[in-house]
């Protein structure tokens, strides 16, 4: 029984991940990649980071290693996924989910604290919100913006996989609200299974009080589901 | 077996951002430059041996569907030459 917590060489936030499940009680451990996933795996989370240097594109090398086979077995097997970050652009160039994450509107590396609105909460990682429900979670990233094709986009909306949108502190979906130029102001998409979620925000970096905001826990007690 | 020279060039598609296009094209009008607009693409040379150029083609063009760009955001021109003779 273990989250698995994916390195990839240049992850960053893979010890965040583990100390953030751990507080609240769900067991979990690194995973370097080439190791494969252990066959106790309950869950997975791909991390933030720059895994191999953010090299031709954002998530491209880490996607296509080995170890995503898995992650995307798994995933078919309803075994809870979750891409922050870094790992949101991987699952993304794997397959996981659909869309990409590409360079900020800015050109610039973003963070900041932001507000998301909750758009479904009928899934193990928002289980704890109403639809509607703004939460605040820290983004920091270069490479955030949203991008899909319309006809895709309109799938994602018939299909109900948009998870958070970017809002403003009053759950308002504006473009000032919207800190990376994403389609739709989208920061958190569902994959085929609502067990499988990627988001730009960190909520590993919103679970622990000391750090400041817990509205982060209550996504990854999706784990416990 | 031949050696090739394959070039696969990746660019946005049209319509998607290029925020560090734009970013490039300030910089150069801070220069004094007077452009239009600025587009950038990245461009692989990729060497490998084949039995003709349509066979070096198809191999870089599944190099490109598969790794190179995405489909999402990228179209890709695939290209292949004899390789020009090594010194």
């Amino acid at each position: 029984m273990t989250v698995a917590v994916i390195q990839f060489g240049g992850s960053n936030c893979d010890r965040d991940a583990v100390r953030a499940l751990e507080s609240l009680d769900i067991d979990a451990e690194r995973v370097w990649h080439e190791d494969g996933l252990p066959a106790d795996t309950t869950g997975v989370v791909v991390p933030g980071g720059f895994s191999y240097g953010d090299y031709l594109r954002a998530g491209a090398m880490a996607a296509r290693s080995p170890i995503m086979d898995e992650v995307r077995d798994a995933a078919a097997d309803g075994t809870p996924v979750l891409g922050v970050c870094n790992g949101a652009q991987i699952g993304c160039e794997s397959g996981l989910t659909e869309g990409a994450f590409t360079t900020n509107k800015s050109a610039r590396f973003q963070c900041e604290h932001v507000h998301l609105r909750v758009e479904r909460a009928d899934t193990p990682w928002t289980e704890h919100f109403e639809e509607g429900d703004v939460i605040e979670i820290p983004i920091a990233h270069g490479e955030g913006r949203f991008e899909i094709t319309e006809e895709r986009y309109d799938d994602l909306v018939d299909n109900d996989r948009v998870l958070f949108r970017y809002c403003d502190a009053d759950g308002n979906v504006t473009d000032d609200a919207n800190p990376n130029g994403s389609t739709h102001n989208v920061a958190g998409i569902l994959g085929e299974r609502e067990s499988v979620a990627v988001l730009m925000p960190h909520p590993e970096r919103a679970t622990l009080p000391d750090v400041g905001g817990t509205d982060g826990e209550n996504i990854l007690t999706g784990f416990r589901a | 077996m031949t050696a090739y020279t394959a070039t696969v060039t990746v660019r946005l598609k049209h319509g998607v951002l290029d925020p560090e296009a734009e970013t490039t094209k300030q910089a150069l009008e801070r220069l004094g430059f007077e452009l239009s607009e600025l587009r950038s693409a990245d461009r692989f040379e990729i060497d490998l041996e084949a039995d003709d150029a349509a066979e070096a083609e198809e191999r870089a063009e599944s190099m490109a569907e598969r790794l190179l760009a995405n489909p999402t955001i990228h179209d890709y021109e695939v290209s292949a030459a004899p390789a020009a003779e090594s010194a």
